[in-house]
């Protein structure tokens, strides 16, 4: 049985730091480019959401059988987010979800995972996601290249957009990059070690296995995307297998998106898929202890895929950070002044009892009145009918913008103001909630606004997600 | 048959400490001073005092023993309520019940606050339990009340200058009030340029459009319509009370619009029922209405029917709310000049009015002509989300 894609999205933060405020800062002549920045409620775990939003558009949420998440930066070092993230997608309850961590190839890693349970028939639709959000040092190399961002797959049989013909792994002990138990950093060694020994070569030896297995050689490509280790020795890279940077070398993101770690692959091979053709053959590997190599051929559906974000359209839609500071509060870079403010407040049986509204945004539809409303309780605030409701899947209507406040007290926020929302949903339906992703000078009332899953608070170290509007990103 | 509370239950004596920042003060303090000049003014001792009702709407204490223990009273039945920034109506309207069912003869009222303590300004370190882990989480009392002041804006086709304007003007008013009042939190005189130009906190409610965090009390001396007359002659009478309590509709219903205070209109039909009003504007010779922001008096006029809806913006240009206006409004310079102790604030509206119906306003230029009868009007919570006490006192016919 053939396997492949059958659809697929990505995620980039709206957020976007300019190397030249790198620069500014840490003096330098900086380079060229940008990277992405997740917000302050962003993390790998969000991030994920997002992606495996823009990956189910106009797919049955339903027939999705299992999530396979690829990070090295999840939001918890003991408990799973995949479960997470598929109950904020709103999955069946009876899927197979898997957190691949630790290693910068848990993306293809997983994708095998998937392409292997389709074709043995155990599963007929997997989602496969990779994201990350590693945060280098300050004023290191690393500090010019780490960009934030995810990607999805959805792997399966029929309607195939992209079938994997051949696919070739190697596993590898080789160690570049890495961080210890208590590390928040990457750290590394000498670059011209790494490269030489680690990325350049092995990508190198899988891409020839590769060709090997399949009897395909460079020439056969449409494309080729893979993991980028810099902006000079990617092309490189290329060369060594046998393709020309040129005319088959995807771009590689690293000066709009930056090195967005275990999602960068396939982000890379996203691209790909976007510009691509029917009868597009495309050369897809990914590095890190070790490596996976892929042989994809596009298939006439390509074509007819539903509109989505995608890399293209996230990578249009951005906000630049005006200073260096405002990065420093969002990755949490330095001890601040502590502020006695209400406490934030964690309760696990409270998470517990709302988890339809808190992580899927379910609310409830008056089986009497036939109104929706939010949050999940007993009786309908229109017709007092008690217990007679049916649940309703809300985070993916559209919604409008019924009134807004930018409050500069509240909560804490480290990109105030806090921006109130009242949200009120397509075919009925009210939410008050915050605004996030946003310039407070661009706010009007009546503006349509897109629900997106964040963090909300962190207290008794569990973190609380729910559900933020945004503008919706065009 | 139920029966209205009007003219069973009256005012025989009431105290107010000064509000504001009382740093030397303890909440045992300001209960201390606010009951024994109740008392004193009553003409009764404390050991007279058969029960009481506490308001407090913080979790700074709990139970009535918030009173029982600064005054000492020898294990008379306290009773603590809370109905947010409604407390010190609720306190009085229960105390009221209490003495009307003749349970009791002679009911000791108190509202309190001790906001200054927590070091930090308003919507910030109350200690107030959070009841939910992610929802409305960041959400102050300034920017909830925001969502209504733009909302009204745009509904009555205000552009931002005139919306703001509008409410700069309420401010001014009721600064000019409290400046003029003794006891008042923040007594000075603003003009409307320096309400206009203050630090926003949430558009469009600047600094000058939020109510002082203020430390007080207030309390009175209530006993039954008889017997009042054995303690004074100008005793006030209870004409009514209104109190509604939402069921949150502004964050669950899309037809809640954010312009009206719809509590405060089911509490008012309440209260004008009891009071046998019938045209409040005519009727009710001064309104102290819950002003935590501007914004919250300019809707809460509309909302109890004292002028049309949407048209307050032109009562306010034509200074109908002003002392010498045609309905005057937070005489005593409001939760915003006299300062809001949340618990407290109802009691001190009520000390207002007691004090006006009497003729005894401390300053003697605040003093009103003639007033028969005023209201005053509590909200607790937010917008979409109120329990709003109302109170109304009169003098005996």
């Amino acid at each position: 049985m053939s396997a492949g894609i059958e659809a697929y999205g990505a995620y980039i933060p709206i957020y976007r730091l300019s190397l030249d405020i790198l620069a500014q800062v840490w003096g330098g002549s900086g380079r060229r480019g940008e990277k992405a920045i997740a917000n302050w409620d962003e993390d790998s775990l969000t991030m994920a959401v997002e992606a495996g939003i823009d990956c189910l558009r106009g797919i049955d949420r339903e027939t999705v059988d299992g999530l396979y998440l690829a990070s090295t930066t999840l939001p918890y070092r003991e408990k799973q987010s995949a479960s997470i993230v598929a109950k904020a997608l709103d999955l069946r309850r009876d899927v197979v979800t898997a957190d691949i961590a630790d290693s910068l190839r848990g993306g293809t890693v997983a994708l095998r995972a998937a392409l292997d349970a389709v074709k043995a028939g155990s599963a007929r639709r997997l989602l496969v996601i990779a994201s990350d959000c590693r945060v280098p040092h300050a004023h290191s190399p690393l500090e010019e290249q780490f960009g934030d961002g995810a990607a999805a797959l959805l792997i399966g049989s029929s309607n195939i957009v992209a079938e994997i013909e051949s696919n070739h792994t190697i596993s590898s002990e080789f160690m570049d990059v890495w961080r210890r138990e208590e590390d928040r950093h990457v750290q590394t060694w000498e670059e011209r070690f790494i490269i030489e020994r680690g990325y350049l070569a092995h990508i190198q030896e899988v891409a020839l296995g590769l060709f090997q297995k399949s009897g395909l050689g460079p020439r056969d490509f449409t494309k080729a995307a893979f993991s980028a280790w810099d902006t000079r020795r990617y092309p490189e890279a290329a060369q060594r297998m046998g393709f020309d940077p040129k005319a088959q070398l995807q771009d590689s993101l690293l000066s709009s998106a930056g090195h967005t770690g275990t999602a960068q692959a396939m982000m890379i091979l996203l691209a790909a898929l976007e510009d691509s053709k029917p009868g597009d053959r495309i050369f897809f590997a990914s590095y890190g202890d070790g490596a996976d190599a892929f042989a994809l051929r596009v298939t006439d559906r390509i074509s007819g895929i539903s509109e989505r974000r995608g890399i293209k359209k996230h990578l249009a839609s951005k906000i630049m950070l005006p200073n260096y500071g405002k990065y420093l509060h969002y990755r949490n870079l330095m001890e601040w002044q502590p502020i006695r403010d209400i406490p934030p407040y964690a309760s696990l049986p409270v998470t517990w009892r709302d988890r339809q509204w808190i992580w899927s945004l379910r609310g409830l539809k008056c089986r009497k009145c036939g109104t929706i409303q939010v949050p999940v309780r007993r009786v309908c605030t229109w017709c007092q009918a008690k217990d007679e409701f049916d649940e309703v899947r809300l985070s993916d209507r559209r919604a409008t913008l019924f009134s807004y406040s930018t409050d500069t007290l509240g909560a804490f926020n480290p990109d105030p103001p806090n921006i109130l929302a009242v949200v009120d949903f397509e075919g009925g339906g009210r939410l008050l909630t915050t605004m996030t992703d946003r310039e407070p000078d661009k706010i009007q009332a009546e503006m349509p606004v897109e629900l997106t899953f964040r963090k909300i608070s962190e207290y008794f170290q569990i973190k609380n997600y729910f559900w933020k509007c945004r503008p919706v990103r065009a | 048959m139920a029966e209205s509370i009007r003219d069973k239950v009256a005012i025989i004596g009431a105290g107010c400490t000064r509000f504001g920042e009382m740093w030397d003060k303890s909440y045992e303090d300001l209960v201390v001073d606010a009951c024994y000049e109740a008392f004193a003014d009553a003409g009764v001792e404390p050991k007279d005092i058969q029960a009481g009702w506490v308001g407090l709407g913080t979790p700074l204490a709990q139970t009535g023993g918030a009173v029982s223990i600064p005054l000492k009273l020898d294990y008379k039945p306290f009773t603590r309520v809370e109905n947010a920034c409604g407390t010190g109506t609720e306190a009085m309207r229960n105390a009221a019940f209490a003495v009307a069912a003749k349970v009791y003869d002679l009911v000791l009222v108190v509202g309190m606050e001790k906001l200054k303590d927590t070091g930090a300004g308003f919507g910030a370190a109350f200690n107030l339990p959070v009841y939910h882990p992610v929802y409305e989480v960041g959400f102050s009392a300034p920017g909830f009340y925001a969502l209504a002041a733009t909302r009204y804006f745009r509904r009555y086709g205000l552009s931002p200058e005139q919306g703001k304007r509008t409410l700069a003007k309420i401010s001014v008013k009721s600064h000019h009030n409290g400046a003029r009042n003794p006891r008042a939190h923040l007594r000075l005189e603003v003009t409307e340029e320096t309400v206009m130009r203050a630090p926003i906190v949430a558009w469009p409610l600047g600094l000058f459009d939020c109510c002082g965090v203020s430390d007080g009390a207030a309390a009175a001396v209530i006993c039954t319509a008889e017997m009042a007359k054995s303690f004074r002659q100008d005793y006030v009478l209870i004409k009514g009370f209104g109190l509604s309590a939402g069921p949150g509709q502004g964050g669950i219903r899309t037809d809640y619009d954010y312009t009206c205070w719809t509590e405060t209109e089911y509490a008012a039909r309440e209260a004008y029922a009891q009071a046998g009003i019938k045209n409040p504007r005519r009727e009710l010779s001064m309104l102290e209405v819950h002003d935590c922001f501007s914004i919250a008096e300019l809707i809460a006029v509309e909302s109890l029917g004292v002028c049309d809806k949407g048209k307050a913006p032109e009562d306010v240009a034509a200074g109908a709310w002003n002392q010498e206006g045609e309905i005057p409004v937070n005489l005593s310079g409001g939760l915003k000049s006299f300062g809001h102790p949340i618990g407290a604030s109802g009691c001190r509206e009520a000390f207002e009015i007691y004090k006006q119906l009497q003729g005894k306003a401390e300053e003697p230029s605040r003093q009103l002509k003639n007033p028969r009868m005023g209201l005053c009007h509590n909200q607790g919570g937010v917008p979409g989300k109120f329990y709003c006490t109302l109170a109304i006192f009169g003098l005996p016919e």
